[in-house]
């Protein structure tokens, strides 16, 4: 008897399920009550020598509104239910850990904030929200975990996020749900949920490396943005201190909030989005920063506001450094 | 309209009609008659049919084994793909529309052809070309990208031939776009006096809605498809993110016309599951009119609901809600011509022939494929079971087990008006039980797979998800027999068959009222209509007076 339903490891997997069985419980319903009805309606009045005129039956409006009335409360209860599921997929809490995802032909890259990288692998902890920056280096990818009912197309261009919290410690399928070329179905992993104390063990062991944000700042002066962000006073571009997850005045009297698009945006296409007071005189990066670069100054510009308010942005992440563990 | 009871008389052998109007390749490839179009049809959409089922039969072979041991990956990535653009665009686009369409609409409406005869002609010169030019470059050349073309991959990275495989997709378009056109105008101009657009066949209205859809939407893919060919060719930058494209505008455009297209896929089916429900209950349709708009009803909705193919594209949350709730939307007129046609056996006079058993099949397959279709709009579900098996299921119990059946079914019902012949009763009975055997072992695991999670397009898979697989491809296997089985007797009857009377089922409707097959000019005086259609109780008290 191979298995029925996938299992059930994060937060919002039993939300999701429940749906399903309500869903599934309507469609048994349905398809069983029209069956049995042509069933019963084709052998009750089939034809026989003393049967071989039907008997008119004359619409009935009253049938008519009840059978377009009923589908319809049946579905919108389907819709509230389905965008509440959905509400609750796609709104991450305030205190997740971060995890920078770059997809390219056929892996997954993964990133930590303290500098930890994987290949096809990701380990997280059960009972702490988890929220993935990706982006993707060629093509359209899909971040998917079944276990966690969850699946994030990676677009390219632009950078996707999505979030999950693992429940249950166990080793589960990652795969690439987006058709992505020849290897497409070997962009595969696993994701390891594990246990506090299994998860702290696994960040000590291994190579950390320099944190994210700290490669970000490598590579901020790399590319000569300080001679221009600098902070000093009179500078040619805006400072980027304390800017992340508030609102900003651009021209043409707008209002943009500063999250990850933002500064990806602004990096790949500096005119799109011009801070109000400053003249466009940015050149273009697009092309010459790769995405895991990208992902980097976003890490670091995101670390220059470390004490962002819980519930000033859209998607509130508090900056990556100060997730750093303690490091015995 | 005479009498309703089966008309025995066996037909003079050599009645002037069209099949005998004319011999040689020179008289079929030039023929303005629709009828005759209508078998170049047959013949062109049998083609791609087995060509697409061909390909699927290598897919389903390479799924038994987990390991993706039987082909190369990208061989494997080159057979969904042709398979995909054969069956949606070769098959079931031009596939009722084309052959049930042209020999029915003037028939049913009392017409001695469609609007345009030539251009009907030069449709189908367009879809075999297209079709043709297609076949070479995903067969020859090879394209990886599947039906749907997604940029960047297709415009950027695919090294396969996408441009010649777009070329012949926008040519089939064009063959689109004129049939609708043909058939709107037809049935705008052409019906008998005394056919009122409350007394037509309910399946000219599906026609109808089709055409509708087939006019507006394809030029939609038409142009966006020489988006991709010019971003190939001249690296334009519509669709590439690299020079500031935007991959997603693709998937808006294509699904603008690709969601609308399933309609123009199902609609007509829709249309001739009505029809023979009526003829084989030997009662008037149950809610005509609520069955006509509800065709209209979901042509319309059709436009509005492509956004829920980009649920976890990082379109915004709140177009997601509205793409949603819009897409709830089109299963109530869907449930409205189930709850209809159900009612329409109560009380009948049912007889179980083949046509019958393939509509009672549809109305089972359409209604647990439409419900599981709300699965889909649901948002949070679909977050999980998009881009799964699941999909691949749902709708290829929408396209196999809807458009499929009714097809063969109206291919049943009007093979005696179409080839003059009657095919073997027994045989038929058998083909439709052992397809809808066939069809629910292939697909029902598709469903279970698909929410434990395996990825569609998969050329290996993890090894927990290879019972169902089996499953499947043994349930495709003895699909493939039941496929096999009708082209068998449908070929022998046109030598060895009975002849059939004019009226073999006691039906009524206009096409019913001429010789079968239909002279050339369809009916040697127009007829006039005086009353509703499937009036199969007032002609009967007429008889029995009379």
């Amino acid at each position: 008897m191979p298995q029925l339903f996938p299992e059930q490891a994060s937060s919002f997997a039993p939300h999701v399920d429940a749906l399903y069985g309500f869903m599934i419980a309507v469609t048994a319903f349905f398809s069983l009550l029209i069956g049995t009805l042509v069933v019963v309606f084709a052998i009750k009045f089939r034809r026989r020598p003393d049967h071989e005129v039907a008997t008119e039956i004359h619409e009935s409006g009253v049938l008519e509104i009840a059978w377009t009335i009923i589908p319809f409360g049946i579905v919108l209860v389907m819709f509230f239910w389905g965008a509440s599921v959905w509400f609750r997929i796609t709104r991450p809490p305030a205190d997740a850990i971060e995890v920078y995802v770059t997809g390219k032909q056929w892996m997954w890259k993964i990133q930590h904030a303290d500098g930890h990288r994987e290949m096809n692998e990701l380990h997280v902890p059960v009972g702490r929200p988890v929220r993935l920056t990706m982006a993707s280096e060629d093509v359209i990818h899909s971040f998917f975990v079944p276990a966690f009912r969850l699946k994030r197309d990676v677009v390219p261009g632009r950078f996707a996020t999505a979030w999950f919290e693992a429940t249950k410690p166990g080793k589960y399928h990652l795969f690439c749900a987006e058709f992505c070329g020849t290897r497409h179905s070997g962009m595969i992993g696993w994701v390891y949920a594990m246990t506090p104390p299994e998860y702290q063990a696994w960040l000590t062991g291994g190579v950390a490396g320099e944190s994210l944000a700290a490669a970000g700042a490598k590579r901020f002066v790399e590319h000569a943005c300080n001679t221009c962000h600098g902070d000093q006073p009179g500078a040619r571009g805006p400072s980027l201190t304390g800017i992340f997850g508030k609102p900003v005045r651009i021209q043409g009297g707008q209002v943009a909030m500063v999250d990850e698009a933002y500064i990806r945006e602004s990096i790949v296409n500096p005119q799109a989005k011009l801070v109000e007071g400053y003249p466009p005189i940015m050149p273009t990066f697009q092309g010459l920063i790769s995405e895991e670069g990208l992902l980097q100054l976003t890490a670091y510009i995101k670390s220059l506001s470390p004490a962002t308010a819980p519930g000033a942005a859209p998607i509130p992440a508090a900056a990556a450094a100060e997730r750093k563990p303690a490091k015995p | 309209m005479s009498s309703y009871a089966p008309d025995e008389t066996p037909r003079v052998a050599e009645r002037p009609n069209y099949l005998n109007a004319g011999y040689g390749p020179k008289s079929w490839l030039l023929t303005i008659d629709h009828k005759r179009i209508a078998i170049l049809y047959l013949s062109g959409v049998t083609f791609f049919f087995a060509i697409g089922g061909l390909y699927a039969a290598a897919i389903r072979l390479e799924l038994v084994t987990p390991a993706g041991e039987v082909f190369q990956a990208e061989t494997y990535n080159k057979l969904f793909t042709t398979h995909g653009v054969m069956m949606v665009f070769f098959f079931m686009i031009p596939g009722i529309p084309g052959v049930l369409g042209n020999f029915l609409i003037p028939l049913m409406i009392g017409a001695k052809d469609v609007a345009f005869p030539r251009l009907n002609l030069l449709s189908w010169y367009l879809y075999i070309v297209g079709g043709l030019i297609a076949l070479w470059a995903t067969v020859h050349g090879g394209v990886d990208t599947g039906w749907t073309f997604y940029t960047p991959y297709s415009t950027v990275y695919s090294n396969g031939w996408v441009v010649v495989t777009a070329v012949g997709v926008f040519i089939a378009g064009f063959s689109s776009i004129l049939t609708g056109l043909n058939f709107l105008v037809t049935i705008h101009t052409m019906r008998a006096p005394g056919m009122g657009w409350s007394r037509m066949p309910l399946f000219c209205w599906s026609m109808y809605a089709t055409a509708i859809i087939q006019i507006l939407g394809t030029p939609i893919i038409a142009i966006t498809l020489l988006l991709v060919a010019a971003e190939r060719l001249f690296h334009l930058g519509v669709f590439d993110p690299a020079q500031g494209g935007d991959p997603v505008l693709f998937q808006h455009l294509f699904w603008f016309y690709s969601h609308p297209a399933v309609y123009i896929m199902v609609l007509p089916a829709l249309g001739v599951i009505s029809e023979l429900v009526t003829a084989f209950a030997r009662k008037p349709i149950y809610g005509y009119k609520f069955i006509a708009a509800s065709s209209v009803a979901i042509a319309t909705l059709s436009f509005l609901v492509w956004g829920h193919h980009m649920f976890v594209s990082g379109q915004s949350v709140y177009a997601g809600l509205v793409f949603s709730i819009l897409s709830f939307m089109v299963g109530v007129p869907s449930a409205i011509k189930v709850f209809n046609w159900t009612a329409t056996l109560y009380k009948g006079s049912v007889s179980y022939q083949t046509p019958l058993l393939y509509a009672l099949g549809f109305i089972g397959l359409f209604t647990f494929g439409g419900l599981t279709g709300l699965f889909l709009a649901a948002l949070g579900l679909d977050i999980h079971v998009h881009d799964t098996y699941f999909i691949v299921a749902h709708f290829h119990y929408i396209m196999v087990g809807g458009t499929i059946m009714a097809y063969l079914g109206g291919l049943h019902y009007w093979w005696p008006k179409i080839s003059g012949k009657l095919y073997p009763e027994y045989w038929s009975r058998v083909s439709a039980w052992v397809i809808f055997i066939g069809f629910n072992l292939t697909f029902f695991p598709q469903f279970i797979v698909g929410y434990l999670g395996m990825p569609r397009r998969y050329h290996a898979y993890p090894d927990e998800f290879q019972v169902l697989n089996v499953l499947s491809t043994a349930g495709a296997s003895i699909l493939g027999i039941g496929y096999v089985i009708p082209l068998v007797y449908f070929a022998w009857s046109m030598r060895y068959g009975k002849d059939a009377a004019d009226n073999p089922w006691g039906a009524t409707g206009l096409e019913w009222e001429t010789p079968s097959p239909p002279p050339t000019e369809n009916f040697p005086v127009t007829p006039t209509v005086t009353g509703r259609p499937y009036d199969y109780l007032t002609g009967r008290e007429e008889a029995a007076v009379g």
